[in-house]
């Protein structure tokens, strides 16, 4: 059992591995996506872009508790 | 009250640039991947290696546009999270379902069986290998199914209650948020203009082969599958978008006044075929709605209520909530006035129930629940005094709405035009003329695409939520420096993105253009 899981494993791995080798025009796309990826989750989420809420308050009665003071006092 | 405007309107910017940046991949990848499931039949079925080598071509760009648009949708989270905290706090219950199934099914469906698209060649059998390409254009209809699930849950909430312990809507019924009447016809609408711009995209890529005269055969054959799901999308497209107004004129009224500039309707009401708007013309004025225009007798009452004597009501009809029943009686509708006070009630429930709540009386906060409940529909309206400031903007919605149906107008004849030059006169297709239109009308298709969802989310404003939030309630109290400083690195990485991206593409197809392999 063991013995077939391992080969079914090595087998997908393979797939994979030899698919992403013989791309054709996969590097470039590859380079972008790796680039594309770490900017938008690297950069942009983890600097600029916080959950609000799950920032400022501790859990969610007081976030609740916030939406409703914002949305029953309309500034 | 200046800093809150600049921070909804700047965060409106940001979605919106994030969104449209984010569509430039969606329908392509909806349209490209049902004709590359058309063209691998071929493959299969007649067993012809050029219908192989054809099918890869266009996997390879449906593979190039697939990984550019990768991750592009999930900004629009980061931006939720950040701008938008008020309304995904709100919404909370009703996105997480169709949302958590789309990412089930875009990790599971589209992960696995891509993968098996592109490397599986000569690795699984030919059926198989069908099967994935298939299940492939199948996971990405599911995808954008779900998506538009919760858009159409914005434009028409349906199939919750509102908990105001919670400060959500919480989901009471799954299937009322599904099947409601804007979400099938918004998912059938969408999928099929996505088979319109991947039909568009094939025949004009194609025409640039035709003009440069390499692998004419090949472009041939390709035009001959796109032109099918050209017109077939494009004929589905003009029903569903039928459907669509007639859906529209029903649970957002004041979306098809403002598509139309209409401000006093009447029976037998003529659509503006084209015209100009009055920059004069406001709700309650005297001025004429337009300056000039060529209408459609009765247009728009066919258009929206399928019958020519219907009444369709104007903006001041919405505002001052007169309308005419179908037996041609004047009847008093919720006027704009009336649903402001009640928007302002359920705020004072609120915070009633939010102080009982403080109190821990639990008799008090029974009755402001149900206070609550009671105008709730209205909601929204409560942050307004003036009945004028829930008009959206008319001259971008009456604009756009007209750039979409004009260049979907010149699609249909485009599209109906190549079916009859590839199947009955072919030459044709060799006509310098014809192949740089075709090659210009990937430009207009995408920009029709854009037109249209342009329409349908300026349209509903100022409403984030139909009736219930505005988008000026719905933003998080953030500072406007930061949204607008986001914003410009959003603009730059994704101007940047997008030529990177673009010049893939080119490079792939000049690559292909002067290459002496036979297709």
């Amino acid at each position: 059992m063991l013995k077939r899981i391992k080969r079914g494993a090595s087998a997908v791995w393979r797939f994979y591995y030899d698919g992403f080798r013989n791309m054709t025009v996969g590097r470039s796309l590859w380079i972008l996506i790796l680039v594309k990826v770490a900017v938008l989750l690297l950069v942009f989420k983890l600097l600029f872009f916080p959950d609000v809420l799950k920032r400022d308050y501790p859990d969610d009665d007081a976030r609740a508790e916030a939406v409703r003071q914002s949305l029953s006092h309309p500034r | 009250m200046d800093d809150l405007m600049t921070v909804v309107d700047w965060s409106r910017w940001q979605f919106a640039l994030t969104a449209m940046y984010h569509w430039l991949f969606v329908p392509l990848t909806i349209g490209l991947s049902l004709i590359v499931g058309i063209m691998e039949s071929i493959y299969v079925k007649t067993g012809h290696e050029r219908w192989k080598r054809i099918t890869k071509f266009w996997m390879t760009l449906f593979g190039i546009n697939f990984a550019c648009g990768v991750a592009t949708g999930i900004i629009l989270e980061f931006e939720f999270g950040t701008n938008w905290s008020n309304y995904s706090w709100f919404v909370g219950d009703i996105f997480g379902a169709p949302l958590a199934i789309e990412g089930l099914f875009a990790f599971f469906l589209e992960s696995t069986f891509v993968a098996v698209m592109f490397f599986g060649w000569n690795k699984v059998g030919k059926g198989f290998h069908l099967a994935a390409t298939w299940l492939t254009a199948f996971g990405v209809c599911l995808s954008a199914l779900w998506i538009l699930v919760a858009n159409s849950w914005m434009q028409y909430p349906a199939g919750m209650e509102f908990d105001p312990a919670q400060m959500r809507n919480v989901m009471d019924s799954f299937w009322d948020v599904v099947f409601s009447p804007v979400a099938v016809n918004k998912f059938f609408h969408t999928v099929f203009s996505g088979w319109v711009l991947g039909g568009v995209f094939v025949i004009g890529v194609s025409c640039w082969f035709m003009w440069r005269k390499r692998h004419v055969a090949m472009a041939v054959s390709s035009i001959k599958v796109a032109v099918w799901v050209g017109v077939v999308g494009i004929l589905l497209t003009i029903w569903t978008g039928d459907g669509s107004a007639v859906v529209v004129a029903r649970v957002q009224p004041m979306k098809l006044a403002a598509m139309e500039g209409l401000y006093h309707g009447a029976k037998g009401q003529s659509l503006v075929g084209f015209g100009v708007l009055n920059p004069l013309k406001e709700p309650g004025n005297d001025e004429p709605e337009m300056l000039f225009s060529v209408d459609i007798p009765k247009g728009l009452s066919i258009l929206a209520n399928h019958d020519p004597e219907s009444f369709v009501a104007g903006i001041d009809d919405l505002i001052a909530g007169v309308s005419i029943d179908a037996n041609g009686d004047t009847i008093n509708t919720i006027s704009y006035a009336e649903r402001i006070a009640r928007g302002k009630a359920s705020h004072e429930a609120l915070r009633r129930f939010d102080e009982a709540m403080a109190q821990g009386d639990t008799a008090a906060m029974d009755a402001a629940r149900a206070d609550i409940k009671k105008d709730f529909p209205f909601f929204g309206y409560g942050y307004y005094d003036d009945p004028k400031d829930l008009v959206p903007p008319v001259g971008v919605t009456f604009y756009f709405f007209r750039v979409m149906v004009i260049l979907g107008g010149f699609l249909f004849v485009w599209l109906v035009g190549m079916w009859f030059a590839a199947y009955r006169k072919p030459t044709a297709l060799e006509n310098k003329w014809i192949c740089w239109l075709g090659i210009l009308s990937i430009a207009l298709v995408w920009i029709c695409s854009e037109a249209g969802w342009i329409v349908a989310e300026v349209g509903r404003q100022p409403w984030v939520i139909q009736d219930l939030m505005p988008t000026r309630a719905a933003i998080s109290e953030v500072q406007s420096g930061s949204v607008i400083a986001t914003f410009w690195m959003f603009a730059a990485v994704f101007t940047a993105m997008l030529i990177a991206e673009a010049s893939i593409m080119l490079r792939y197809i000049g690559k292909v253009t002067k290459s002496n392999d036979e297709f």
